[in-house]
């Protein structure tokens, strides 16, 4: 058994967890319940071994680094993720629709890093500049910030498709989701925790570029583009707390943001050329 | 005039314009990620079109982030965070340090959180009773008897809290504020310094300026190391001396990526490196335990007299196009015998046997480390900021001021005491609702508060 059965079997886990939750939506089929939070629950801990072998295989190759260097390792990481701040979600909402308009993001990371041609899965040694303990502490800050806005971004979809027919007969499938107040409750904390996140995510970034290269914001593509996400973000949780923006309006932000963590994450390194070029496919 | 000042001030301290200043700063930040920044006027020319990059060179778009648009819009949003927090923190710093003992009565019974009960007894003993309860929920309370012979307890938690969001703001500020000063009194320069060679002068990134260190620094041996697979490199070190006023005040200290050499606030952080054309080498006579050092050009013949030995390098094998020498041919006579001619590897070593003696012959190319340096006495400034805003984001989103007030009135008609619990919490609210359903049970299950 490597890492790379390990995370194949991953991608499958997360695939069927996220069509349990979407068929505990779509066809009111409540029983499926435990059985979904079981798979996400063995997804999610065949993940982390994943991770882990990966990480012993990199020290038995004699080049020993914490997987979280290139675009695979990053969207594995990204999956886990997801999955334990959905898995958190439904602990404390005690409810699993959530789980069909979360996981699909897991799913997707897995797969996307499973299948894409374009990233090695192999594991390459670590330049000199990567070689450094910040390159931990940067990852993980930014991806749990960056999870916690997918997540986000998907209950402000749940939202806005709940919204767009409030009308709806009790019984229906929209009647199931949770009540507006409540969806909007959980992105408004969604999106402050995973500000907080980011913007550790940011500063870790700046405290490593100042230990490597002696400046710790050069306005490169991707610390601009973390910037521009923080600046959406920033603005959305001004408009709530200060002039009580919520519902449709936050639930459109919420998606809008996370468009800019997508690009902040994937488009810089494919579409823009700069320092952080580490992440790329080659 | 002075309504004119009071719009002035209005604007600055919106919450609008705070609005519109994040979303304009994220939106023309997006321009320098699409057009590349600080590249020569040509390449403008050559990109855009002669207008379009005339129209660029107007507006500074090549170095947008340090144009004087783009600093007046930083500007902007500083004096709108100063502007609103001086607006704001008077009153919210009333809240913090106000006497709740003097809120009216009133005002309790429009809590957003608040239950009634009634029982017989005198106000004084159900204030002690009240106190207790109060305290083994976790709020110590402070009371007060009205001169009604009413009385009021009321106990708090995290008032500073509300603090929180001042300090993020206070942070941004304190950033910015490093960032000036890493700009006013320091620099980014770079450097390039050959093996066994030493600068006192290092040149501005960008200008090409050239900065005095006021001391020299000395590049004693550099070194790349690469993995396995003979491209990647694993580690580029350079061993440096820092030299003062004649004396040697740090004696080769190695310095690799991500762990830079600091003094006198200038840092030097490996950077790159170029080989150059030439090798250091060292031959030992093994007999005589003679040995001589050194640096010899490429594809020329050295004569060593002392030692009877000519030689050279005669050829080399590039690793990559940069020019690393992977492996170099020698030629090499102490004139007993033909000269023995042979590839090594670099930075390795070789023994080479004459009839009449045994050498021990080393060599490795002639590197020049490429330094950044850089002086930057913000820095820490703009991290105690960074540690600000990361305290502040918490307390802000995380940390509530929640008040409860417990209000007794003697209602002598019936012969008992009015009881109102009330609460109110800055925010959380159904976090805190528990928090106060909590309280509310234990006066429920008081027996001494249910006898009415």
């Amino acid at each position: 058994m490597n890492s790379s059965q390990l995370l194949g079997i991953t991608t499958l886990a997360y695939l069927l967890s996220a069509i349990l939750y979407i068929a505990i939506f779509v066809f009111r089929a409540k029983k499926l319940g435990l059985f979904a939070t079981v798979i996400t629950a063995c997804a999610f801990l065949i993940n982390t071994a994943g991770i882990a072998l990966r990480w012993q295989e990199s020290y038995q190759a004699g080049i020993g680094y914490a997987p979280l260097s290139n675009m695979y390792e990053s969207l594995v990481f990204f999956a886990w993720a997801i999955a334990i701040f959905y898995l958190g979600l439904e602990w404390k909402y005690k409810n699993r629709i959530l789980g069909a308009f979360s996981m699909p993001f897991a799913c997707l990371s897995m797969a996307y890093a499973s299948l894409s041609p374009q990233f090695g899965k192999e594991i390459k040694p670590l330049i000199p500049a990567l070689q450094s303990n910040w390159l931990i502490a940067h990852v993980i800050t930014c991806f749990v910030g960056y999870a916690a806005f997918a997540v986000a971004s998907g209950m402000g979809i749940m939202y806005l498709i709940k919204d767009r027919k409030t009308n709806e007969a009790p019984g229906s499938l929209l009647a199931s989701l949770p009540e507006l107040k409540v969806i909007d409750d959980i992105i408004h904390k969604t999106l402050v925790f995973g500000f907080l996140w980011l913007t550790a995510g940011i500063i870790t970034g700046a405290v490593w570029a100042n230990s490597a290269w002696g400046t710790y914001w050069s306005w490169d593509p991707k610390e601009t583009w973390s910037l521009i996400t923080w600046f959406v973000y920033a603005a959305t949780l001004h408009a709530r707390f200060t002039r009580g923006w919520g519902g449709r309006r936050i639930a459109w932000l919420a998606v809008l943001g996370f468009l800019s963590v997508i690009f902040t994450y994937y488009g810089v390194n494919f579409l823009l050329s700069g320092l952080h070029s580490y992440g790329g496919g080659s | 005039m002075k309504k004119t000042e009071n719009m002035v001030w209005r604007f600055f301290a919106s919450v609008r314009l705070a609005l519109f200043s994040l979303l304009i700063l994220a939106t023309t930040s997006i321009i320098g990620t699409l057009i590349p920044q600080k590249n020569p006027p040509e390449f403008y020319i050559e990109a855009f079109g002669q207008r379009t990059a005339q129209l660029f060179q107007m507006l500074d778009v090549p170095n947008m982030y340090n144009s004087w648009w783009f600093i007046s819009l930083l500007l902007l949003f500083s004096v709108n965070l100063i502007v609103c927090t001086i607006d704001r923190l008077p009153n919210v710093w009333k809240m913090v340090v106000m006497n709740n003992l003097d809120t009216d009565p009133e005002r309790l019974e429009k809590m957003p959180h608040r239950q009634e009960f009634h029982a017989r007894g005198d106000a004084a003993a159900l204030t002690k009773i009240a106190t207790g309860l109060l305290a083994k929920n976790g709020w110590k309370a402070q009371g007060e008897t009205k001169p009604t012979g009413s009385s009021l307890l009321f106990s708090q938690k995290l008032a500073w809290s509300r603090l929180g969001v001042y300090a993020v703001h206070l942070s941004i500020l304190v950033i910015f504020a490093g960032a000036i000063i890493g700009s006013l009194l320091g620099f980014k320069a770079g450097v390039m310094i050959p093996e066994g060679s030493a600068t006192d002068t290092v040149y501005e990134t960008g200008t090409e300026k050239p900065i005095p260190l006021g001391f020299t620094v000395k590049c004693d041996d550099f070194n790349v190391s690469f993995y396995a697979d003979g491209t990647t490199p694993k580690e580029f070190r350079s061993n440096l001396s820092i030299l003062e006023n004649g004396k040697t005040i740090i004696d080769k200290r190695s310095i690799i990526v991500n762990d830079p050499l600091d003094y006198k606030g200038i840092t030097f952080y490996q950077s790159s490196y170029e080989p150059m054309q030439g090798f250091n080498v060292v031959i030992t006579n093994k007999a005589t335990k003679v040995r001589q050092s050194f640096q010899i050009p490429f594809g020329q013949k050295i004569s060593w007299p002392e030692g009877g030995i000519d030689f050279g390098v005669i050829n080399q094998e590039a690793r990559s196009r940069m020019g690393d020498v992977n492996r170099l041919k020698v030629w090499f006579s102490d004139g007993q015998g033909d000269p023995s001619i042979f590839w090594m590897d670099n930075n390795a070593s070789q023994t080479i046997s004459s009839p009449t003696a045994t050498y021990e012959f080393e060599a490795s190319q002639v590197y020049a480390t490429g330094l950044q340096v850089a002086k930057d006495p913000g820095v820490w400034t703009v991290y105690a900021g960074c540690a600000l805003m990361l305290i502040g984001l918490y307390v802000a989103f995380f940390l509530s001021h929640r008040r409860v007030w417990v209000y007794i009135v003697r209602e002598e008609a019936a012969d008992r005491c009015r009881i109102l619990v009330c609460g109110a919490s800055s925010k959380n609210k159904i976090a805190f609702e528990k928090e106060f359903a909590a309280l509310v049970e234990c006066f429920t299950h008081d027996s001494t508060l249910q006898n009415a």
